[in-house]
């Protein structure tokens, strides 16, 4: 008789955030394998080895990995945390734009230009200045913030000059004075649990940057807003990324699919680790099996 | 458990707790190392940050 399916864990790096999440899972003797995204890999005709799993969590370090295990489990029918299609769209900021767009959520100016002449239109239509971003990637890396057209000629043009596709894919947002802070709230299900402050002088408030964090409260309209962005992007273990704007409100900066809580965690007392693990059981009809609070 | 970092041969102390995968930074000479065994212990240069890592 075989094993009864258990939770697979894809990982990079073992971070803080993973440890919690192992030790977590074996206080309630959870059945699960870590899957070290090194390693891995798929004889796309014979999904049988990856069937021992009843779902696979994605805490992959990698975009890229994450979502190409994503597809390739959801193609088998076998469920990911999160899905392929929420992956896709969390990872690329142009798909997580156009999701809240869609959906109507407050954002920042955004313009999406494929070639110099274009971006640089679309700059001077939002106004200087404005901040580049490249469509994949996360803790602040080749952010640009363009005061002025020589700086936006300058930059746009080493860009293009890259070579990679993907630099040539300008997404331009309008800048927002933050005061010193943004907002990440993360999202289980349809609760908002934990929010944090991300305070830094430099107008870059990554805590991999060196923000620093503070309890943010969790309000009614704060927690309305991040339920409704978590909808649009398919719902799921999110990361929501906000700033406060003095005449707009909230505005939804970034939805991360495979959140980083090493600082929210401690500075809210918030168990967001243990939170997850009983999201994830329940998700992959594994909560009987486990102790789930 | 202890290790040497493969960069500088320093002698490294792993904590209990410590995981596969985990990344150490060498306390002589600042490389990231990650823990790639725990019986014995071994450590390897960490892979480079690439351009779609991190949340």
């Amino acid at each position: 008789m075989s094993a009864a399916p258990r939770l697979g864990i894809l990982h990079s790096r073992v971070r803080v955030e993973e440890k919690w999440i192992f030790n977590a899972l074996e206080a309630r003797g959870a059945d699960y394998a870590r899957i070290d995204d090194s390693r891995v890999h798929f004889d796309l005709e014979d999904p049988g080895p990856w069937r021992q799993y009843a779902a696979v969590w994605l805490r992959s370090l990698s975009y890229t990995r994450g979502l190409y295990v994503a597809r390739l489990l959801n193609s088998w029918g076998i469920p990911t945390i999160n899905s392929a299609a929420v992956v896709e769209t969390c990872g690329d900021k142009v798909a997580t734009s156009a999701a809240l767009a869609a959906a109507g959520l407050p954002q920042l100016q955004t313009r999406v230009a494929f070639s110099v002449e274009a971006a640089l239109e679309a700059i001077e239509e939002i106004g200087y200045p404005v901040v580049l971003k490249p469509p994949v990637g996360s803790w602040g890396r080749l952010l640009a913030k363009i005061n002025d057209r020589d700086a936006a000629e300058a930059i746009l043009d080493h860009k293009a000059t890259l070579g990679a596709v993907q630099h040539s894919v300008f997404y331009i947002q309008e800048f927002h004075e933050k005061d010193g802070r943004d907002i990440r709230v993360i999202v289980i299900g349809d609760q908002a649990v934990a929010g944090l402050y991300r305070k830094s002088a430099h107008w870059i408030t990554n805590t991999a940057r060196g923000a620093v964090g503070e309890a943010c409260p969790i309000t009614p309209e704060l927690a309305d807003i991040c339920q409704q962005a978590a909808q649009a992007v398919g719902g799921g273990l999110l990361g929501i990324d906000l700033f406060e704007h003095p005449e707009r409100g909230y505005l939804i900066n970034e939805i991360n699919h495979s959140t980083e809580f090493h600082t929210a965690q401690p500075v809210t007392g918030v168990d967001i680790a243990d939170l997850m693990v009983d999201h994830v059981l329940q998700t992959a009809g594994l909560a009987q099996s486990a102790r789930v609070a | 458990m202890q290790s040497n970092c493969p960069e500088c041969d320093a002698v490294i102390t792993l904590e209990d707790g410590t995981e596969v995968n985990e990344i150490l930074v060498c306390p002589d000479c600042s490389s990231e190392l990650e823990v790639t065994a725990l019986e014995p212990p071994a450590l390897a240069p960490a892979p480079m940050e690439e351009e779609d890592w991190g949340e």
